[in-house]
């Protein structure tokens, strides 16, 4: 018998807390609102870390340790119940999602103070850790679906949080819509594997996959399943061409950016796709077409974000530039490469957009690069922790994010999957971050102050109309969550120190059970060839990459310290392709020719005119018309003069008679 | 012997008699008369066939009827003397408060 460690404690706090703000919270002072909101949290938190203790006690045996709480649905020969899947993966998940998750917690307590809706902004963030947890947790994929839809439930909520401005309402729209089309794929990939093995639950799909022999080349039923899992990540993780609700997003306030579209909800599709890796190892055509659009996102969205303005936008292309990285590193198989970085990502990430909001505030709502600068003197723990997660994200050596991407690229060279284009591409992607990440760091933190200092607030793009008039530190219960992120951003990588470097990859590792339980025996031999690879070429590798980061570092400095004056003469001679870059390539303008104008047009002409109004509406209105006219006729036999009446009763009756006598005569 | 059919023939002109009275009098009174002389049309009818068929049923048909005409009477003089007394009239075509 298995100890029971009531795994659906971790989930059922935050809804709690939800609840509790939800329903009563507009009564409450805003001390007992921020107090519910952390307590549930930290709990479902403090719990978590309870659960990893006992966790690693459990025997290899007992891994994954799965709890059935009740059943769901039972149709026929088909259940699926409410169950906790617990195993390295999740637990990762798991701690990942409940730690930064709380941090930002912390790190709203002082930041939303000055907005309205205090209560419901923690009730929709509890919310979220609910679904999340719920996701992360689920025994099966219809209760991880659950989660998928409920957190893009919250983050919809949680972008139009400021929902009187139009432009955050319909970012939350769109987020929603674009979502639906890879929930469309996820679906479908659902019905699938009920169609073809009877049940959702991972401990009979995967045991049930694993029998299958791999499909090698071309198309099966794996692959089209990958395919469809990959459509529906590609919409949650902001992935190419998904991806365009992701900067828009950045409309919700800067806490809901970290943790929602920063650290957690965007890596569930890394998450679905190494969950899922048991169908991903036998259908090599998905697993390419991962590697691929992970691959073509990460180069993509660094090209956009190196010509963005605004800081926030610039960490969200960033974003999906690194999900990009995670998605690579899961098409060449390289799962707790792509789950290392989704880790790691999650604390200098999170961070990020924490220590971007700390500026924001600092300077009373102003988002616009080109109106910072020399902010390192006036908010120095916010610079210093923003400069901790810089490192970290551009894989300066001993940086958490240095470790995680060097894994993604190294395997992304030498696994079976994997190829040198990708490594290369890889490493430019890793310069372009560089270039941009510092650009946003010197642009923001050195020279001279380029804002109107005193009203800041009133200028455009201001999202958080604090309205101070001096450049001012953010409060301690701010800066306590940023110095912690800071922490984990610099420390996280030791986790995972690869051999090359004298460590014991130990966070492979711990991860390697769940993708080598259900591997295929070849990609297992893979596996133990890609270890063996020669040090050397692994080293010379790592040299390069770290040679692009310092190469971006080194064109940020000369471009936007050194010689102020080249990036507009860059631009001018870049001419129409840089204008393409600021403006995205165009590419929401793109959909909105190609797809959403003749949605539209198509919805209003034919399903709305046509269709409803001229079919629809037509017939019921066309009835009754001719109803009321009938009966407009009829009316008139009701004169009130008895003898008509007497007239129509004898008329009726000869009626009948005659008829009585026709039938009389015709027998 | 009187044939069957002249009571049938009778009865039929009485019965029309009565129709033609009921649609085309205004009195009250007379289309009452005429309701009248249609169901003593039928109890003719009735009667003959009894006669004819040698059977009892026409000849029980008949009281019942004439019991229905006798109640008829009774409810019928009462709904016209109410008639009479809240419209001073029993012209049928001025009491028409049913219509639209």
């Amino acid at each position: 018998m298995r100890t029971d460690l009531h795994l659906w404690l971790i989930p059922i706090l935050p809804l709690v807390g939800a609840a509790i703000n939800g329903l009563l919270g507009r009564r409450f002072s805003q001390r007992l609102v921020a107090a519910v909101g952390l307590l549930f949290v930290g709990a479902s938190c403090a719990y978590a870390w309870w659960v990893f203790a006992r966790f690693l006690a459990l025997a290899p045996a007992n891994v994954p340790y799965v709890e059935e709480f009740a059943t769901w649905i039972r149709a026929g020969s088909f259940t699926a119940g409410y169950g906790a899947y617990l195993d390295q993966l999740s637990m990762v998940m798991v701690l990942v999602v409940t730690t930064v998750g709380f941090l930002i917690h912390i790190y709203s307590v002082g930041y939303m103070v000055e907005e309205g809706g205090y209560y419901r902004f923690f009730s929709y963030l509890n919310l979220f850790m609910f679904f999340m947890l719920t996701l992360v947790l689920a025994n099966n994929y219809l209760l991880m679906f659950i989660g998928w839809e409920g957190v893009g439930l919250a983050s919809y909520l949680l972008i139009g949080f400021f929902f009187l401005r139009d432009a955050a309402a319909s970012a939350g729209k769109k987020a929603f819509i674009v979502n639906r089309i890879g929930d469309f794929g996820f679906l479908i990939a659902l019905f699938l594997l009920i169609k073809h093995f009877g049940t959702l639950s991972f401990d009979r799909v995967f045991p049930a996959v694993s029998r299958l022999p791999a499909e090698t080349a071309g198309a099966g039923l794996l692959t089209a399943i990958g395919l469809l899992l990959l459509m529906g990540a590609c919409g949650k993780s902001a992935q190419v061409p998904l991806y365009v609700w992701l900067p828009d997003a950045m409309e919700g306030p800067t806490p809901v950016s970290a943790l929602i579209h920063a650290a957690t909800m965007v890596t569930a599709g890394v998450y679905m796709v190494a969950r899922s890796n048991p169908i991903f190892d036998r259908a090599p055509t998905a697993m390419l077409a991962v590697a691929i659009i992970g691959c073509l996102t990460a180069f993509f969205a660094a090209t956009i974000g190196m010509a963005q303005n605004d800081i926030k936008r610039v960490l969200a292309y960033s974003t999906i530039s690194q999900l990009g990285y995670m998605f690579l590193a899961c098409g060449v198989a390289a799962y707790s490469a792509g789950i290392f970085h989704l880790m790691t990502h999650a604390f200098f990430k999170g961070l990020l957009f924490l220590a971007a909001g700390s500026v924001i505030h600092a300077l009373g709502g102003e988002q616009d690069m080109r109106r910072m600068g020399g902010l390192r003197r006036h908010i120095p723990w916010t610079f210093w922790t923003m400069t901790a997660a810089t490192f970290a994200i551009c894989g300066i050596p001993l940086f958490s994010g240095f470790f995680s991407k060097d894994e993604i690229l190294w395997r992304a060279f030498s696994s079976p999957y994997g190829s040198w284009i990708f490594w290369a591409a890889g490493v430019l992607t890793a310069l372009l971050t560089s270039f941009y990440m510092f650009r946003l760091w010197f642009l923001t933190f050195f020279g001279e102050h380029r804002g109107a200092e005193g009203n800041a607030a009133t200028q455009a793009g201001a999202s958080v109309p604090h309205g101070h008039h001096h450049i001012h530190e953010s409060p301690r219960v701010m800066l306590v969550p940023l110095v912690i992120l800071a922490v984990l951003s610099v420390i996280g990588g030791y986790v995972g120190i690869p051999e090359v470097l004298g460590g014991h990859n130990a966070f492979e590792k711990f991860l390697g059970p769940v993708f080598e339980a259900y591997a295929p025996e070849a990609a297992v031999a893979g596996h133990a060839s890609a270890a063996v690879a020669e040090h050397g070429t692994e080293l010379a590798l790592t040299g390069l990459s770290v040679l692009a980061a310092f190469a971006g570092l080194f064109f940020a400095w000369l471009l936007y310290v050194r010689r102020r004056d080249l990036p507009d003469k860059i631009a001018t001679a870049l001419g129409d392709l840089y204008t393409a870059v600021a403006n995205k390539y165009y590419v929401d303008e793109g959909y909105d020719t190609a797809l959403v104008q003749p949605l539209v047009k198509g919805s209003t002409n034919i399903l709305w005119r046509g269709i409803d109004a001229g079919g629809i509406d037509a017939t019921a209105n066309d009835s009754a018309d001719s109803a009321q006219h009938v009966s407009d006729a009829l009316r008139r036999m009701q004169s009130g003069n008895v003898r008509s009446y007497a007239g129509w009763i004898a008329a009726g009756a000869a009626v009948v008679l005659a008829y009585m006598i026709w039938l009389g005569v015709r027998r | 012997m009187v044939p069957i059919s002249w009571y049938l023939v009778l009865s039929a002109m009485l019965f029309a008699l009565g129709v033609v009275g009921f649609l085309v009098k205004r009195n009250l009174i007379t289309i009452f008369m005429s309701i009248e002389l249609m169901l003593n049309a039928v109890n003719l009818a009735f009667v003959a066939f009894a006669w004819q068929w040698k059977q009892l049923n026409g000849q029980v048909f008949v009281f019942f009827v004439m019991v229905v005409a006798a109640a008829e009477a009774a409810v019928g003089l009462a709904i016209i003397i109410a008639v009479f007394r809240t419209r001073e009239t029993l012209n049928v075509d001025r009491v028409n408060l049913l219509k639209l």
